[in-house]
């Protein structure tokens, strides 16, 4: 018996497909997302608009809360590692918990390299602007994707103009000939094997969520329409006013993301969504999604 | 012979590509009135939680009892043979909707989390000769079997991974995730 093989880390990504991720930051949220039908949560000691409300150094979270909220639900938990801080991977990893976020969210350990995600038994997930990136992830070894946006701002935009990056670059793969494939794997920085497979079969090796942004349940349905596998809600959630209603909306409009009529009906009265920030008026350098290379 | 796929959450895709490959036109399911239309029905991978929360919530638990096993067979894979089985252990706190309709009890995430997922090759001559890829993701294990139920492969250590009544099937591996297409083969004859 293989455990923890390359298919099994891959493959419980594919069991979340059509799913909502949702971040939480305490046992009790756990369980309000469990129960609006969440596919997994993120275990965290503070939003992502809570992290850029409070600047400083965001770190990985306090075990003892990871623990508490795996503790509290049945479906699968994730928690976040700072990118390149492979020992925060490690102890995530000998607590039991199910999933990695190598996540720009938090501050960079490391501002060369990631973590070498090969060398572990538990899966990773890991952000990504465009497809150059996201193969470059993959290559070392992250078993899912996830499109970045920009965390904590309740604005979708970034999360559009990411995941519109990866599909239209698969959609010009396609078209290419062997000769433009090796420039063009040279021009994005990503191993040519990759490329090609991409190129080949019209889409990426592991499943891609979209994250960063994402308030709304028709947020959720465009990221869906536009052809990510299904997403991620950090603080989109529990920063509205009434987060299990809106939990449960957005699991809805994931599922029936091509529906406009379910969509309109679960849009319905779910109070105050979170208070958005338009990315212009953040400056440069607080750019979560510039984090990663 | 009309096929579907739940496509509520989960692996549907995958499903529904071997079908393709076997000369079938699934239908993806996530409404009542699809539901309706179909002889076979496939409840895929993903989350039992999150799949029973939305087929209770759309109307799909009722028809689904009334049918599953009569004039529908319901193949259930991972998450869905779960929600197949009347009596589920370690149930979400306060409990979990489920179709409920195939005599077996099964036990959620029985090998514990995802580090503890694996794979190894099937010995399940009902499915065919030689053995089948078995993948197992945080994986489900039938504990009990009631009459009428036929066992259609263990694990070396005993572990019902897969059983049959009548019209409905149960795996708690994923065969979907594999090229090897002899699960729905043996689904579709039934």
């Amino acid at each position: 018996m293989e455990k923890s093989t390359w298919t099994t880390r891959v493959g419980l990504a594919q069991m979340l497909k059509g799913g909502v991720i949702m971040d939480v930051v305490t046992p009790e949220q756990a369980r309000i997302a469990e129960e609006a039908g969440a596919v997994a949560v993120m275990a965290l000691e503070r939003v992502p608009a809570d992290i850029r409300a409070q600047g400083g150094v965001a770190r990985m979270s306090d075990p003892a809360l990871i623990v508490a909220i795996k503790a509290a639900v049945t479906i699968p938990v994730m928690a976040k590692a700072r990118i390149g801080h492979f020992v925060e991977a490690q102890v995530i990893e000998a607590l039991g918990i199910d999933y990695i976020d190598e996540s720009e969210v938090l501050t960079p350990a490391d501002e060369e390299h990631h973590i070498n995600k090969h060398k572990f038994k538990i899966p990773f997930v890991c952000g990504c602007k465009n497809l150059g990136e996201g193969l470059r992830r993959i290559a070392e070894g992250a078993a899912m994707l996830r499109t970045k946006g920009e965390a904590g701002t309740g604005n979708v935009v970034e999360a559009v103009r990411h995941a519109r990056a990866v599909f239209s670059a698969i959609r010009q793969l396609q078209s290419m000939d062997e000769d433009e494939l090796f420039v063009y794997a040279k021009n994005i920085q990503a191993p040519y094997a990759l490329v090609q497979q991409v190129a080949a079969t019209g889409r990426l090796p592991v499943v891609n969520f979209a994250a960063g942004g994402i308030a709304t349940p028709a947020d959720a349905a465009l990221m869906m329409q536009l052809g990510v596998d299904g997403v991620f809600v950090g603080s989109g959630i529990f920063k509205s006013g009434d987060p299990a209603k809106r939990a449960r909306a957005i699991v809805e409009a994931t599922t029936h993301y091509k529906d406009p009529e379910i969509i309109a009906r679960v849009s319905k009265g779910l109070g105050e969504a979170m208070v958005g920030i338009e990315i212009s008026k953040i400056p440069a350098e607080q750019l979560l999604a510039q984090r990663g290379w | 012979m009309t096929v579907g796929v739940l496509a509520l959450q989960g692996d549907f895709r995958e499903h529904s590509a071997i079908l393709r490959r076997l000369g079938t036109d699934p239908l993806e399911v996530r409404l009542p009135a699809q539901l309706a239309t179909i002889t076979h029905l496939i409840i895929p991978g993903g989350e039992s939680t999150t799949i029973g929360r939305l087929l209770a919530l759309y109307g799909m638990l009722e028809p689904l009892r009334a049918r599953a096993g009569r004039d529908l067979a319901v193949w259930g894979t991972c998450a869905g043979a779960i929600l197949l089985a009347r009596t589920i252990l370690d149930q979400k706190q306060g409990g979990q909707p489920s179709v409920g309709s195939m005599d077996i009890t099964v036990r959620r995430n029985a090998y514990g989390s995802q580090l503890a997922s694996f794979e190894l090759p099937l010995d399940a001559p009902a499915f065919g000769a030689g053995p089948l890829p078995g993948i197992f993701i945080r994986a489900p294990q039938i504990e009990a079997v009631g009459q009428g139920v036929e066992v259609l492969a263990r694990l070396p250590n005993g572990a019902i991974v897969a059983a049959r009544q009548g019209q409905l099937l149960a795996t708690t591996f994923h065969p979907e995730l594999t090229a090897d297409a002899r699960v729905h083969r043996y689904f579709l004859s039934l």
